[in-house]
Order: C-alpha cells, then sequence, then structure tokens
C-alpha cells in the first residue's frame, strides 16, 4: 500500500536533509537536518517492511537508538565549542583550516 | 572445531574476542566512577585496559588456530580468517595507541579515565564493523566505533583546537552514517535482506544487476564508506580532525578505524556484491586514483608535522583502495598484507610526534626534529624507518606491501593505476625526505632543544620491536605473504556456505 509514493516522500525528505546540510551554517541547525535525513531512512523502512516483513520495523529500533546516542554526544560537543567561541556558527568555527 | 550461530553457545564463541572486550570495557567504567582523577589511578586504568586487549587478541589467536567451520545456515557475523586477521589488526593498533596514551595525558593534564573506556569500546565496535556479515551489524559496529571517537577527538575538550576537531568530525561522520543508512535501507528493498550472503545470492538468481534500487544503494554505501575511510573527494574532515585531536587519538584513527571500514568496504564488495564488479571497480579506480594524487600533493604543501601525516594517510587510503580494485582475492591478500604495517608505521610516526611535541603537537614541524640524530639517535633511526617504510623503499614492508598491492593490480589488467601508484609514491618522497634529512643534516639549534624528548622504557622496546618488524618483513615477507594469502581465502567461492534453503521471499 502506498509503497511508490511512500518511498518517494523519504527520498525527498533525505534530500532536503542533506541540502540542509550544506547549505546552513549553523551547527545546531545542521544536526537537526542530518536527524531528518535518518528519520528519512526510517520512513523507507517502514514502507518497505509492509513487502519484506517484520525485520525493516525492527531497524527502526536500532536507528533510533544510535539517533539518541548521536544526539546526546553531539549536542555535549556543540556545548563543548561554544564555551570557546560563544557560537555556534561554523563560518565563527576556523580555528583549523584545511 | 564447527560452529552452530543459531545456538547460543556456537554464537558467544564466535563474538567472543567482541564479549571480552565490552565487558571489560563497562567493568573498567564502573572502576573509573569510583576511582579519584589523580595520575596514578589513571596509569593504573590504563595499563588494565591494554590487558583487557591482549585477552581480545588471546581470543583472536585462538578462534584463528582453531579453525572454526560453520554449520547450518549463515548469520550475522563471519567466521572466517580474514575476520581473524583484521580483528588482530585493529588490536594491535588499539594497544600501540592505549600504550602512546599512558604518559601523554598525563604531560597534556586530561585526567580523564574515560578516555581507555572509550578506546576499548571503539576497539569493540571495529571489530563488530570489521566482521559483520549483516549490513545491520555492520551499522552499529560502525555507530559504536565512530560515537566513541567523536568524543575521543574531543577529549581535551579545554584545548579549543580539539572541541573544534569533534564537532568537525561528529557532523561530518554523522552526514556521513546517514548516507550509509540510506543505501542500507535501499539494498535491503531492492533484495529483501540485509545478509551480505543473502543479497550477494538474490542478486544472482533475481538477475538484479542492474536494478536501479539496488544500484542506488550500493551508490549511497560507497559515499558513506567514502566519508568513513577519508577517500578524496569526501576527505575534507580529515586533515582538521587529525591535526585538532590529541595526538593518540589521532595515530588509533589513521590506523585502526580506517583499516576497520576497509575491512567493511571490501567484505561488502566481495561478499555481497561480486557480481556488480563492472559496475562498482571503474567507481573504486577513479577514487584510489583521486586519492592518491590529491593526498600525496597537498601533503607536500603542508608545514606541521601533523598534517603532513594526516595527508599522507589519506594518500594511503589511495594505496588500499588500490588493492580493492581488482575485487581478487589476490587483491585482498595484499590488502590485508599492507594494511598490517600501515599500521605500524603510521602509529609509529605519530609516536615520534608524542614524545617531541607538546600542547597537542599542532606546531611541531619538521624543522623541529633537526639534530634529533644526535641526540637521540636511536629515536631518530625508528623514525627514519617508519618513513621509508611509508615512503616504500626497499628493505622494509611498506616496500613488500607496495609491490604485493602492484602485482595484484597489473596481474588484473590495471596497469595505468599501478602507473599512478607507482608516481605518487614517488611524489610522497617528497615530504618524507625532507623529515629524515632534517633529523640527520641539520644542526641542532641549540644543545638542549631535544632535552625534554624522553621515551619510556616499556615504549622503547615497543617501537624497537616495531622497528624490527618492519625490515625483518621487507626482507623475509614470504611467510607472512602465506598468512595473509590464508586470510583472503575466505572470499573463495569454495569457502563460502552455500545458501539452498532460507532465502527471504522475493520482493515485488
Amino acid at each position: 500500500m502506498f509503497l511508490g509514493p511512500a518511498l518517494a516522500v523519504s527520498a525527498i525528505l533525505f534530500a532536503l536533509g542533506a541540502a540542509g546540510v550544506l547549505l546552513r551554517r549553523n551547527a545546531i541547525i545542521i544536526f537537526m537536518c542530518i536527524e531528518l535525513m535518518l528519520n528519512a531512512v526510517n520512513l523507507t523502512f517502514v514502507a518497505l517492511s509492509q513487502q519484506l516483513g517484520v525485520d525493516g520495523q525492527v531497524f527502526v529500533f536500532f536507528v533510533m537508538t544510535v539517533a539518541a546516542a548521536e544526539a546526546a554526544v553531539g549536542l555535549a560537543i556543540v556545548i563543548a565549542v561554544f564555551r570557546h567561541r560563544e557560537s555556534v556558527n561554523l563560518e565563527n568555527i576556523n580555528l583549523l583550516r584545511g | 572445531m564447527s560452529l552452530d550461530l543459531q545456538k547460543g553457545l556456537g554464537l558467544l564463541i564466535a563474538l567472543l574476542p567482541e564479549t571480552i572486550l565490552a565487558v571489560w570495557a563497562m567493568a573498567l567504567l564502573l572502576v573509573a566512577a569510583w576511582t579519584h582523577k589523580d595520575p596514578r589511578a589513571l596509569r593504573r586504568i590504563g595499563w588494565v585496559s591494554l590487558a583487557g586487549i591482549g585477552v581480545a587478541f588471546l581470543a583472536v589467536a585462538w578462534l584463528w588456530t582453531a579453525h572454526p567451520r560453520l554449520e547450518g545456515l549463515p548469520t550475522s557475523v563471519a567466521v572466517d580468517p580474514f575476520r581473524w586477521a583484521v580483528d588482530a589488526i585493529i588490536l594491535l593498533g588499539a594497544g600501540f595507541a592505549v600504550l602512546l596514551s599512558i604518559g601523554y595525558l598525563e604531560r597534556e593534564g586530561i585526567l580523564i579515565p574515560e578516555y581507555y573506556v572509550l578506546m576499548l569500546l571503539a576497539t569493540v565496535g571495529m571489530m563488530l564493523l570489521a566482521g559483520g556479515e549483516d549490513l545491520f551489524v555492520l551499522f552499529l559496529g560502525l555507530e559504536l566505533m565512530s560515537v566513541s571517537s567523536y568524543v575521543l577527538a574531543g577529549i581535551d575538550r579545554r584545548r579549543e583546537a580539539s572541541a573544534e576537531a569533534a564537532l568537525k568530525y561528529f557532523l561530518l561522520g554523522a552526514f556521513a552514517s546517514a548516507f550509509l543508512l540510506y543505501g542500507i535501507a535501499l539494498v535491503y528493498g531492492a533484495t529483501g535482506s540485509t545478509k551480505l550472503g543473502f543479497i550477494g545470492f538474490q542478486v544472482q538468481s533475481l538477475q538484479l544487476a542492474t536494478h536501479p534500487m539496488l544500484l542506488a544503494g550500493l551508490a549511497l554505501l560507497l559515499v558513506g564508506f567514502g566519508f568513513k575511510v577519508a577517500a578524496v573527494p569526501f576527505h575534507m574532515w580529515t586533515p582538521d580532525v587529525y591535526d585538532g585531536a590529541p595526538t593518540p587519538v589521532t595515530a588509533f584513527m589513521a590506523a585502526a578505524t580506517k583499516a576497520a571500514a576497509f575491512a567493511a568496504l571490501i567484505r561488502v564488495l566481495l561478499r555481497a556484491v561480486p557480481l556488480l564488479h563492472d559496475t562498482w571497480s571503474p567507481v573504486v579506480w577513479w577514487l584510489a586514483a583521486a586519492t592518491m594524487v590529491v593526498g600525496n600533493l597537498v601533503a607536500l604543501n603542508q608545514k606541521s608535522l601533523k598534517r603532513m601525516l594526516a595527508y599522507s594517510s589519506i594518500a594511503h587510503a589511495g594505496y588500499l583502495l588500490t588493492a580493492l580494485v581488482s575485487g581478487s582475492v589476490g587483491g585482498a591478500a595484499a590488502f590485508l598484507y599492507y594494511l598490517l604495517f600501515y599500521t605500524l608505521m603510521t602509529i609509529g610516526a605519530f609516536a615520534v610526534l608524542v614524545y617531541k611535541g607538546r600542547d597537542g603537537e599542532r606546531t611541531v614541524t619538521a624543522d623541529d626534529l633537526a639534530g634529533l640524530a644526535e641526540s637521540h639517535p636511536w629515536l631518530a633511526l625508528f623514525m627514519t624507518i617508519c618513513l621509508l617504510s611509508l615512503l616504500g623503499f626497499p628493505g622494509t614492508a611498506g616496500f613488500i606491501g607496495k609491490w604485493y598491492i602492484l602485482t595484484s593490480a597489473i596481474g588484473s589488467g590495471y596497469a595505468l593505476l599501478a602507473t599512478i601508484m607507482v608516481l605518487a609514491s614517488v611524489v610522497s618522497a617528497g615530504y618524507y625526505l625532507p623529515v629524515i634529512m632534517a633529523m640527520y643534516m641539520k644542526p641542532r639549534l641549540h644543545a638542549e632543544v631535544h632535552a625534554d624528548v624522553s621515551v619510556p622504557r616499556v615504549m622503547r622496546g615497543v617501537l624497537t620491536a616495531v622497528a624490527v618488524a618492519l625490515v625483518v618483513f621487507g626482507v623475509w615477507p614470504s611467510g607472512l605473504l602465506k598468512t595473509a594469502r590464508a586470510g583472503a581465502r575466505g572470499f573463495l567461492p569454495d569457502e563460502v556456505v552455500p545458501i539452498s534453503q532460507g532465502v527471504p521471499a522475493a520482493p515485488k
């Protein structure tokens, strides 16, 4: 049911998230865009599990757990950087240059 | 010995090294929570974590020599010599990095016992990543490794460079993980399974070689892995992160993290999609060529030794990708051989930086090592052996490794790529040799300039052993080459358990 549309929606969400990561400069917003990408993948898994069995839905729980762990670590890192620079804008974070 | 992974005991034995290390890490976390933050307790926790790595290494060695064979259906973890070989390399790298950290943390004032716990957990993640036969085990291993590494990169958070490195690593690492995960989802959608063996079977039986969903999934997987192994054009984060992180962590990331991600990539390509070799080999070809050329050329421009070694590690990712292009067992064997010595020589070179530098080692340049041979002849000799081996100088293990990769590439008809690799290695002399020249041919600025460089006695033994290994296996490689070939045999069709039942329903 709705497999094609569901996959299309999740592909669009994923692309929006990826575009946000590349275009925005605020570390918190970039992190939110990454979460959007992960949740787009979750939608893909749920949509596919209609046909492929319950595995897809189990994966979603793993992804959510991993995303939570990443959020905990990531926000702590953002705070550590904020304490030095009073900013989470990546344009101001330029001590290391490639 | 035969193992049935459907039963609890079989699974426990197959995952014995990971289980030991994970339990060890969690016990150590409890101990760390109850100890005071003084240097002696920190040192003790360092040695205990090293012991854990040693026990896990013994478990790997036991499993390797016991030759376990799978009975019943293949499941989510691999039981093959390739896994044991990569596990052994990862544990060597982790042990070396822990040894480097023991004095370093005190000197830099990073009195955080959880450092060692994170290092052990990252190692568990790497071992799962290298041994996962299921895209999901692979993903969980990758995340365990990555999340621990994000914290390790920023462990010295009072230093701005360290915090910034952690932020960059975290944002780009999570971005790459999302690509990898979407790739897994699409491959799952196209084949109906995440188990590598089943995927390979489905690709053949359903003739999915041109299925758009599978190809899109594979492309996304390659992007995700490209970020993790720091292949050009996905390498932008590497120099900054390697520069900002504490040096033992940099060594750990450059060696062990890369080894694990490469092992997972090679396993996915050779187990799940060997039939699509014609599709993925041009992509890997271009990645390898671009990585070698860009890595070596940019390294020429670096003043800071730490950044130079970071770009050198990017260049070496290109050499390892070259071993992968052919998709043959010979390539996998060359990969294993080179990986072992890449790990040793990279951590060795970073070790010298650890003992020379202060305050994150960001400012050490080649000229700061001037005259090291006069005051520390032995340390200078060790650095020279490591750099010559990284360069691929004849008589060192790095030369044999490169030669073996070249043979496998030429043997499979990739002569142009082999030529690029030789030329890129010639370019790399332009940044390795000035360091050696500075150590041997330039005078010291003043007599006391290297007075604060002191290597603990244990590390002297370890560094000597590494130097001896680099030379010995550069002159008599045959024994180890045989082991590497045996390690890669797991990818031969006759070694793989046939899949005759339990294939999931075909997707519509």
